[in-house]
């Protein structure tokens, strides 16, 4: 394998930034300052816990296309407790990755 | 002119961000150092964070790239990390203001934590709010990009100190937040369960959109 050229790099970071912020502009362009019926209000309440559930359970349990628990699944497991107990962020950032790191120096994949 | 309550917004968003900012840090170090590894000179990775500043999408973009993919899947696969922001433009669009220009301007600053701190949770949002929040999220990301692009050789192997786990770890703070709200969780579940379901069949990204579905039954309610 190797290194991708510098010009495809340029294009790969422009064309991300490109897509990037037409994907963000997208709604309130499109959309407008229009104000939504309150039935669309309903189904927009429910997006943050929806999309954010989806983004933690990919990110924590998906390796591609596989599922995978490994040892940053039991750190983030650790992480969640506290976050849950109102701990601060940081905290558990640090922590589901102190974990994470001893179950690898442990040897669990 | 900028009235004296958006001032106390922002600057009510300016804190929020700040620990956010902070774990940012941590998670565009991970990216400065992948992407040098994988042939980016320090000033792409700085441009790359600068311009997008999504760390999903430019996890996505460079692991394609350099497994070989080519630009276009690398854009594609960045742009389906990205389609969660479709959903969240469309509930942050009625509570932007001006004409296209100005909102497209106004939209390019939501980022994931923003975006869920500015919720004011009866579906409009707190633009200046989002704004102050993120404020220190985009510096933290720049400045996370060179430290990680230009240190890189100290870190070595991120999944060795454990940094994979801050990104869902990250995620989950939000949810958190969410799930105090009532009449969130039995909806936060199907959204879990329905990309996890997804995920061995579809594009990375993809399950993310089609979880985002199961808000309609807001419709019903």
């Amino acid at each position: 394998m190797t290194d991708p050229s510098s010009t495809t790099l340029w294009l790969l970071i422009l064309g991300t930034a490109a897509a990037t912020m037409a994907i963000k502009a997208f709604g309130p362009v499109v959309l407008g300052g229009r104000q939504l019926p309150t039935a669309a209000t309903r189904v927009l309440v429910l997006l943050p816990p929806v999309v954010l559930a989806a983004l933690v359970a990919t990110s924590a349990l998906a390796d591609g296309s596989t599922l995978e628990i490994d040892s940053s699944t039991a750190g983030v497991a650790a992480g969640g407790v506290l976050l849950w107990r109102g701990r601060h962020l940081l905290l558990a950032v640090l922590v589901a990755a102190a974990v994470t790191a001893v179950l690898r120096l442990l040897g669990v994949p | 002119m900028v009235h004296a309550d958006h001032r106390a917004s922002f600057r009510r968003g300016v804190r929020l961000g700040v620990p956010f900012a902070a774990v940012g840090l941590l998670l565009s170090s991970s990216f400065g150092v992948l992407a040098v590894q994988a042939g980016f000179s320090p000033l792409q990775a700085l441009v790359m964070s600068a311009l997008v500043h999504a760390g999903a999408a430019q996890f996505a973009a460079t692991s394609i790239v350099v497994a070989g993919g080519g630009v276009v899947s690398g854009v594609v696969a960045a742009s389906l990390m990205n389609a969660r922001f479709l959903a969240m433009g469309a509930a942050l669009a009625p509570s932007l203001p001006g004409g296209p220009a100005l909102r497209a301007v106004q939209a390019q600053t939501v980022v994931d934590p923003s975006w869920a701190v500015a919720n004011n949770g009866d579906g409009t949002f707190d633009r200046w709010l989002l704004f102050g929040a993120t404020a220190p999220q985009y510096v933290g990301w720049i400045s996370g990009t060179l430290l990680g692009a230009y240190g890189g050789d100290l870190i070595g192997d991120i999944e060795r100190f454990g940094l994979d786990a801050v990104y869902p770890t990250f995620f989950l703070a939000l949810l958190v937040a969410e799930l105090r709200r009532p009449g969130s969780r039995g909806i936060a579940l199907a959204g879990a369960v329905i990309a996890l379901a997804l995920v061995p069949f579809v594009p990375a990204g993809i399950p993310i959109l089609v979880a985002a579905a199961a808000a309609l039954v807001g419709l019903a309610r």
